[in-house]
């Protein structure tokens, strides 16, 4: 055994224990019928995907892609001009990415809570506001999650890209004539469409397995993949069927990821 | 109006340093004009305050008679040729062209920016994005940009200065011949003084912000008004008060006419087309004499230094 195989051994195991073999084991039961106490039971079905294609579980797959894309696109649109505004900072870059990650010293968990303390009928906007808007358990709510915990996976990759910009381009356009919005349009956005690819590929991927954040800010009513995948293992006990959600929610997943891939290479080889 | 660019005692104070101090400048129309000096000069801060890209901490720019301090780049009628050339890497040749007839919303212009191409002989470049161009058609792309858009003005900032020495040559003569072609006012930033004589009109020589002449080639060349002047357009050699360049400094083994100093052969250099012939006079101060090939001179020889009076260059 060579050495270039010696170091790639531990990849290779980690691969096959960690990432092939629970992913043959989510196949297997997919194919398997539910247990009476949970667990899974002969004979082999393909009952769970004809399952899936019920119209309340597309409406789910639906709501997910719909709500993943509206974060994303949250994200891009209030992540570009900050991920601009970094670039251009001068020497105050550093400073300004250590607080764009300081929430990232807290749990999700804990800064998922945290907006149910300012959301909530008592919370801190009613409170202040002396009003009882219900801000809580609605779309907005875990739209707002999303974009808050998932902000900053779309700003670090468009800051690179931003970075790296040649600010001579930006003063060539204004030189031809383009006012700072067309040079915005037909330069900057242009030129980093690589790390908006990035970006949002970043961002519309956990948003679409999502289960927490839909869970505690959408109060159970906007159901999502991640949550449908959830409650087949938890409160159903249904983990046949569990299984196959999660495969679609994979499936869309690579998908997106693929379409995204060509069109970037596409981009690139130009 | 005959004037394209007037500056009045323009000035550019950066935190640390005084790029720009007190400079005046007057540029008359159709001319090829030079800002040429050492790096940190400020040439290329001048330059970026007449394009709108700096705002000069004191003084006027006049574009036609019209103050434009406050006029953003966008809204000047300058363009700049830049020192990479700043190429739309998104974009090809033809759409890099368009760019401008299109923001400043010019009509047809598809087959402008053909013409513009086709001027800098790149037509069949036309779908090339600037990756796959070589610097000699960046550069040619860079002023096809420029030029379709026919600028009051065209500021170069050291545009040949990436380019192989062979190519600078050529792009030198390019560059000429378009301004001659264009009619349009070229102000050219560089620190390679051959360049600057050999191209421009009037040149003005810069120092430490200011400029210390500006002429013709010949008139700062032969008649420098400084000695900084003297000593960036061209090796000089001193003689006591005088300045002698080394194409008219002369060698022989016998004693002349005229002035001539006693001095020793200390080598010899082959250039192809001359002979630098490095002396060191009897006070130990070194000078260089550019003589034909063929000249049997032996390191270690003595020799005699001479030159005509009225090829001295002195200073008050």
């Amino acid at each position: 055994m060579n050495l270039r195989r010696l170091c790639l051994l531990p990849a290779r195991v980690w691969t096959a224990l960690f990432i092939a073999a629970p992913l043959a084991i989510v196949c297997a039961y997919s194919l398997l019928t539910r247990g009476d106490y949970g667990g899974v039971e002969q004979p082999w079905t393909l009952e769970n995907f004809t399952r899936l294609a019920d119209p309340l579980y597309l409406a789910i797959l639906w709501r997910s892609l719909v709500i993943a894309t509206l974060s994303t696109a949250l994200c891009a649109l209030l992540g570009f001009p900050l991920a601009l505004f970094i670039a251009r900072a001068g020497r105050h870059k550093n400073l300004l990415l250590q607080l764009l990650l300081l929430p990232f010293w807290t749990s999700f968990l804990v800064r998922t809570y945290a907006w149910l303390f300012i959301l909530r009928d008592t919370g801190l906007i009613n409170t202040i506001l002396h009003t009882h808007l219900q801000l809580l358990y609605n779309d907005g709510a875990v739209l707002l999650g999303l974009v808050y915990n998932f902000l900053p996976f779309f700003v670090l990759p468009m800051y690179a890209t931003l970075e790296k910009l040649d600010p001579a381009l930006l003063e060539a356009a204004a030189d031809l004539g383009a006012k700072p919005f067309a040079t915005l349009w037909r330069v900057i956005i242009p030129i980093s469409a690589p790390g908006i690819a990035a970006g949002s590929v970043l961002v519309f991927i956990p948003c679409l397995g999502a289960y927490l954040t839909p869970d505690l800010l959408g109060g159970g009513k906007t159901v999502m993949l991640g949550n449908l995948v959830q409650n087949q293992f938890t409160t159903a006990r249904d983990w046949p069927f569990g299984s196959a959600a999660s495969l679609l929610l994979m499936l869309a997943s690579a998908l997106l990821l693929a379409a995204l891939m060509r069109s970037r290479a596409a981009k690139e080889l130009m | 109006m005959d004037q394209v660019l007037e500056l009045r005692a323009i000035s550019k104070q950066f935190p640390n340093h005084r790029a720009v101090d007190s400079l005046s400048l007057t540029l008359r129309r159709g001319g090829f004009y030079s800002l040429l000096g050492p790096s940190g000069c400020g040439k290329t801060t001048t330059l970026r305050i007449v394009g709108g890209f700096e705002q000069p901490t004191s003084g006027e720019v006049l574009l036609n008679g019209a103050v434009v301090n406050h006029l953003k780049p966008w809204r000047r009628d300058v363009c700049t040729v830049f020192q990479n050339y700043a190429l739309f890497p998104h974009l090809t040749a033809l759409q890099n062209v368009e760019f401008g007839l299109k923001e400043r919303r010019i009509p047809h212009p598809q087959s402008k920016a053909l013409k513009a191409l086709e001027m800098v002989q790149l037509e069949s470049k036309r779908d090339s994005f600037p990756a796959q161009l070589s610097g000699g058609e960046k550069q040619r792309v860079a002023l096809a940009r420029s030029l379709v858009l026919e600028p009051q003005l065209l500021l170069l900032d050291e545009p040949l200065a990436a380019l192989d020495p062979g190519l600078r040559k050529k792009m030198r003569a390019e560059l000429k011949a378009m301004q001659r072609h264009t009619g349009i006012t070229f102000l050219f930033v560089t620190h390679d003084q051959e360049e600057a004589l050999s191209l421009s009109d009037k040149l003005a020589v810069m120092n430490h912000g200011r400029i210390e002449q500006f002429g013709t080639a010949e008139d700062v060349y032969l008649r420098p008004a400084t000695p900084f002047v003297a000593g960036f357009l061209g090796a000089l050699n001193w003689f006591g008060e005088a300045g002698i360049r080394p194409e008219s400094t002369r060698v022989s083994r016998t004693q002349p006419d005229g002035p001539s100093l006693p001095a020793t052969v200390e080598s010899l250099l082959f250039l192809g087309n001359c002979v630098h012939l490095n002396a060191r006079l009897e006070d130990g101060t070194r000078a260089i004499a550019e003589i034909p090939r063929g000249n049997e001179f032996a390191e270690g020889e003595r020799v005699h230094i001479h030159w005509h009076a009225e090829d001295e260059i002195r200073f008050q």
